[in-house]
């Protein structure tokens, strides 16, 4: 079995500073950590491989500064790692990111073995969208399960796959078909540590460093800032409130009966609304 | 002497480069919303995204499409009925009994063949766990633009829509447009736009597609569904009062006074997306862009020093109260009270006050 795991390096989010004159991100000094979800999707893979054999490949796209998310995951234990890094795929969108990876996958499944199961996280940290999961199994035509809690049942001989996954108003168990993209839930499983061998093991690994031509991208044109529909007008920090908060002065009062009066004097009809949702208690 | 004129300068950079339309795309009209249902129930954010669809159609001039795919029967009906009240001026209908439950294969064909043969500008789903299945595979089919949980949705002056959502992590806010590709698509969360007043109406024209696929063609079959107990989801979203706390708390047993307070309020309480991280507080807990956006009449932040990614998903409060040690916090910028002081020390103390305030006895006193 050979299982193809999607991360992506963010910038640890907590530590993000926005210059406060400028209004831009200030990158300088941010540490950069494996997407929160994407090691979810990593340890279920790794899971999966140790239960029925064969091999857990890492794949990324992004600066070469990445390969160090790259080395992490085979400390954790994946067979080998694959950075996608090339000029060309900067500036990239879900729709342009989708068909670099795709092309990668690809590329990954001739040189290494078919590729049964394409992991991703549920989503990122830095953009949030969800969507390049769903774009890189379209563009493969692979069966799309997201939202994935549990990996239930794998009949690699039968090309089959249960797995639960979470919807709106519960969970539906879905049995479907190899080769499958799986965007896996966060808090599904526990995280494992990387073990003392592996960590000595990566140290010494060679990350595969591929550029656009070396994937096997057919078309650059569909790739980063030229291959993107959607363009960024403009990046903008959101306007204070016209009038600043009033600020609530105890003055010699205790603060919480002063900050419950300016309550109530500023929404009169609170009172009221509060009596009737405390009365359910 | 005066210059002839000369054409306005572009401005520098792609934002304005390949937005004009090929004659191909210049057929697409109309604003259209995926109407979601699960099990026969329509999702609120479906309403919401028609009162956002109605002013992006009105402001062009166009119509404002509801899409409703499902299995046919009384509840499609339904679903069908209701979008009219909630502004629709057409239904696209796709009704299968193979579309009984969701599912990405069938639901993708659906909607792509319909977007295909009717053709709308304008495409808006909800920010769901369906909506979101659906909008990426949907996108990647069209090969179009999709801008994932917008927190703001406008027509430019040339007609695109401008697609507006937080970014780098939630500290910034885009504005993003589609350029020379249609459908423009864009998905946003539940409770980000507001409720529209629903009006009753007549059910107007429907358009029926057939879905052009059976039981056997989709590879994906549904096993079980379990449904959520309804005491298992906090109903956060939709709660009058939220009290919430962030990593001004300290400890994960500060967390507990939150939590006191929300009892005593009959209130939700939530938190901010460090202490979902920190693993003190559960992910459905959590408020801001990437958690729950929240409504109430009444929202205490306590501890939360307010990134634009907590302020986005609570900015629709009518009432902000923020504490926090900190008097240059953020969250001073959006909320409309705010008390500079230890939420740790506060919060004990603000529990107890509304507990006198609240009591039946203090009621019956006011009354009197």
């Amino acid at each position: 079995m050979h299982i193809v795991v999607c991360i992506k390096q963010v910038p640890d989010s907590a530590q993000i500073r926005v210059h406060p004159v400028t209004n831009t991100i200030m990158r300088q000094g941010v540490p950069t950590i494996i997407n929160p979800y994407d090691l979810f999707a990593l340890e279920e893979a790794l899971r999966l491989r140790d239960k029925f054999g064969g091999e857990v490949t890492a794949l990324t796209m992004g600066p070469p500064s990445a390969e160090d998310s790259l080395r992490k995951a085979l400390t954790f234990g994946a067979n080998r790692a694959v950075l996608l890094t090339d000029r060309f795929f900067a500036g990239a969108d879900t729709l342009a990111t989708s068909y670099a990876l795709a092309a990668a996958v690809r590329k990954i499944g001739a040189t290494y073995g078919d590729v049964d199961i394409v992991f991703t996280g549920k989503q990122t940290i830095d953009g949030d969208t969800a969507q390049v999961g769903p774009g890189v199994g379209k563009r493969l035509d692979f069966m799309q399960l997201t939202y994935v809690s549990k990996v239930v049942a794998l009949d690699l001989a039968g090309r089959c796959i249960d797995v639960e996954r979470r919807s709106e108003g519960g969970v539906q168990v879905l049995r479907s078909r190899l080769p499958c993209l799986i965007t896996m839930l966060e808090g599904t499983n526990e995280v494992r540590r990387g073990t003392m061998v592996n960590a000595l093991s990566a140290a010494r690994a060679t990350v595969v460093k591929w550029s656009a031509q070396d994937a096997g991208v057919e078309d650059i044109s569909k790739c980063g800032l030229r291959g993107s529909p959607t363009v960024v007008k403009r990046v903008f920090a959101p306007t204070p409130r016209a009038e600043k908060a009033a600020l609530v002065e105890p003055a010699g009062r205790p603060p919480a009966d002063a900050l419950i009066d300016e309550i109530f004097k500023l929404r009169p009809k609170l009172e009221a609304d509060m009596f009737e949702l405390a009365r359910g208690f | 002497m005066s210059q002839p004129p000369k054409p306005a300068a572009q401005p520098a950079g792609r934002a304005n480069a390949k937005k004009e339309l090929s004659e191909h795309f210049k057929q697409y009209k109309h604003v259209w919303v995926f109407i979601e249902q699960e099990r026969g129930h329509v999702h609120s954010v479906s309403w919401e995204l028609m009162g956002a669809g109605r002013k992006l159609a009105d402001k062009l001039g166009v119509e404002l499409a509801a899409v409703v795919i499902g299995a046919p029967g009384e509840s499609m009906r339904a679903a069908v009925a209701e979008s009219f009240c909630y502004g629709a001026d057409l239904a696209y209908i796709v009704a299968d009994e193979v579309l009984t439950d969701y599912r990405n294969e069938s639901y993708t064909k659906a909607l792509t063949d319909i977007v295909n043969t009717y053709k709308p500008e304008i495409l808006l789903l909800g920010a769901t766990t369906l909506g979101r299945d659906l909008a990426g595979a949907v996108a990647t089919t069209l090969l179009t633009g999709l801008t994932a949980d917008c927190t703001e949705l406008d027509v430019d002056t040339d007609g695109s829509l401008a697609a507006t959502r937080p970014t780098f992590g939630g500290s910034l806010l885009c504005t993003i447009y589609t350029l020379n590709f249609r459908p423009q698509m864009a998905t946003v969360r539940p409770r980000v736009m507001p409720m529209p007043e629903r009006v009753e109406k007549p059910v107007g024209r429907v358009i029926e597609h057939p879905l052009g696929m059976v039981e056997a063609d989709i590879v994906t079959k549904v096993l079980a569904f379990v449904p959520d107990r309804d005491k298992a989801q906090s109903n956060l979203a939709y709660a009058d009062i939220v009290v919430a706390g962030g990593l001004g708390l300290n400890s994960m047993e500060n967390f507990q006074l939150v939590r006191q307070l929300a009892a005593v309020l009959g209130a939700e309480y939530g938190c901010s997306r460090p202490l979902v991280q920190k693993g003190w507080v559960s992910s459905d807990r959590q408020i801001g862009q990437t958690g729950k956006t929240i409504r109430p009449k009444l929202y205490i932040a306590a501890g939360i020093s307010g990134a634009i990614q907590h302020r986005v998903g609570v900015d629709g409060a009518d009432l902000i109260v923020a504490i926090n040690t900190d008097k240059n916090a953020p969250i001073f910028d959006f909320a409309h009270l705010a008390i500079v002081t230890d939420a740790v020390r506060l919060l004990p103390a603000l529990t107890e006050a509304f507990r006198k305030r609240l009591s039946p006895h203090t009621r019956d006193r006011i009354a009197s």
